[in-house]
């Protein structure tokens, strides 16, 4: 079954929005969007100090992303304003990475494969990769849960219990770096924050619980990448941004339906009202 | 018994230095009430008591164990983040839907254990975080201002129910309030402070000091004539309402 590649691409891409779900979350509660950009921006310097050493790509992206989301958040309040400091980083990052990209010699990079990722060409190496990776994000956050929600809800809430929410940013920041690095082969760089954001946001109309939203997410993450998949096949497009683009549309579809829901409620309690 | 004790208690923001030189000392089973003008470092103190800031000097030693029930003086959800009020309940730790609600009856907010935590009044919200607080069991309860936002009769309801939380769990009290008249009739000790501690002592004597009259002027020798004349349980109601 796994020789098929339209099932590993299947396979990766569900990986993929599992893990993203509950972290996608998260970067909306927090407001931390600009983060999750930064953060992937960066793994394009890894991608290109990987081919220039020759080692897994995979392992670059991830410590070059360790590096830059501990660096936010170790310079987050000092001086700077977040948006500020994440916006050079996460451009220069990218500008250094495809500066890097052009040193190296021999054969040509394909480089469209990881601006915009290359789903199609997951191996089995890389769906181990890819569900490792999504397993150890989804153990630690779900390890976590509780005093992650607390201290996303309010730190003095979370001190006032006993938790540091200087740990729990630690751990969101680690998961957000696993992510980027298993994601790169899915949606590439330049659309892996799509990826964590979209669902997310497109789960919230229709969700009474942080619980609730995370497993709506995982569910519209999924048929997105599954769907944008099979699109992709079909219509010949590129399939990164034919699952994010899939993606959008779910989020306008959701939008919509959580507008008109909210009219009809309210229509429905004023007619109450005036009977 | 002991259980907490500020020594030399030195907090530094933005480099400015909002508390000098506390010394505080807090045991079960007592109400202890800060009050003091804008900018006198109560939320400041409190919030170094919960760990939320780090001293610049000084320390804080916690009775090992200590749980601190803690509400803090506004809380902020963001809209992105769906929360029943009874899921906010169960923050950090789960709770049976029972003991859920059974804390919303005494708080007085029955019934709204499935409503969405955003679409709740200012004072409902006040007396949910009191009732979430209140779940812990703590040894030590913190309120910053927890008054807030609630009407006449809350205001009557919540110190009734901190007296009785205090009896049933015999939890120490540590709060910050601006109602004088209600603090001078509740609070087993006042600690005056502005920047470090003016005075501290009885409400009595506190209320007396140059150092309270000064920072509250005159007028608050009524708080006092009232606390002499009324000593019943239900003098609370009258006050306010008068």
């Amino acid at each position: 079954m796994l020789d098929d590649f339209l099932v590993r691409a299947a396979l990766a891409g569900i990986g993929v929005a599992l893990a993203a779900a509950p972290l996608g979350c998260f970067v909306v509660w927090r407001r931390m969007a600009y983060f999750g950009d930064a953060t992937a921006h960066a793994a394009i310097l890894g991608v290109a100090l990987s081919l220039l050493l020759s080692t897994s790509i995979f392992a670059g992206a991830l410590v070059v992303s360790l590096i830059m989301a501990t660096t936010v958040s170790l310079l987050s309040g000092k001086g700077y304003a977040m948006d500020t400091l994440l916006g050079v980083m996460a451009h220069s990052a990218l500008a250094f990475g495809l500066v890097a990209v052009s040193f190296v010699s021999g054969v040509r990079i394909d480089l469209m494969a990881y601006l915009f990722g290359d789903i199609l060409a997951v191996g089995k190496q890389d769906l181990a990769i890819i569900w490792g990776g999504a397993g150890i994000v989804l153990v630690l956050l779900g390890w976590r849960w509780s005093s992650l929600l607390t201290a996303t809800l309010n730190t003095d809430l979370a001190y006032a219990s006993g938790i540091d929410p200087k740990r729990e940013q630690l751990i969101l920041t680690l998961s957000l770096a696993v992510v980027v690095a298993v994601a790169l082969k899915v949606v590439g760089v330049l659309l892996i924050a799509a990826l964590l954001i979209i669902p997310a946001a497109a789960a919230r109309p229709f969700s009474r619980t942080p619980e609730a939203m995370v497993l709506l997410a995982a569910m519209i993450g999924a048929t997105a990448t599954t769907g944008g998949l099979q699109a992709a096949f079909w219509l010949d497009t590129p399939t990164g941004p034919t699952i994010v683009s899939l993606a959008a549309i779910l989020f306008a579809l959701s939008s919509l339906a959580g507008y008109m829901r909210l009219k009809v409620s309210r229509a429905t309690s004023s007619f109450e009202e005036s009977h | 018994m002991t259980l907490l004790t500020i020594e030399h208690l030195d907090i530094a923001l933005g480099g400015d230095l909002v508390l000098k030189d506390i010394h505080l000392t807090l045991a079960r089973g007592e109400i202890v009430t800060v009050v003091g003008p804008n900018g006198s470092g109560k939320t400041t103190l409190l919030k170094s008591i919960i760990g939320s800031l780090k001293p610049a000097r000084g320390r804080i030693v916690r009775s090992t164990e200590l749980k601190i029930g803690y509400v803090p003086q506004r809380l902020h959800l963001d809209a992105t983040l769906p929360m029943t009020v009874s899921r906010f309940m169960s923050l950090p730790r789960r709770r049976a839907a029972a003991q859920i609600d059974q804390a919303l009856e005494r708080a007085g907010v029955a019934g709204l254990a499935r409503r969405q935590m955003s679409g709740l009044s200012g004072g409902q919200f006040q007396r949910i975080l009191l009732a979430r607080a209140l779940l812990e069991s703590p040894d030590l309860l913190i309120l910053d201002e927890a008054t807030q936002g609630l009407d006449q009769r809350g205001v009557v309801d919540f110190y009734h129910q901190l007296e009785s939380v205090r009896r049933e769990l015999g939890c120490g009290v540590l709060m910050v309030s601006h109602e004088l008249h209600v603090v001078m009739r509740t609070s087993d000790r006042v600690v005056c402070l502005n920047r470090s501690i003016c005075c501290e002592g009885t409400p009595e004597r506190v209320a007396t000091s140059p150092a309270y009259l000064a920072m509250f002027g005159y007028d608050t020798r009524d708080a006092l004539a009232l606390y002499r004349h009324d000593h019943g349980a239900s003098s609370i109601s009258s006050e306010l309402s008068s």
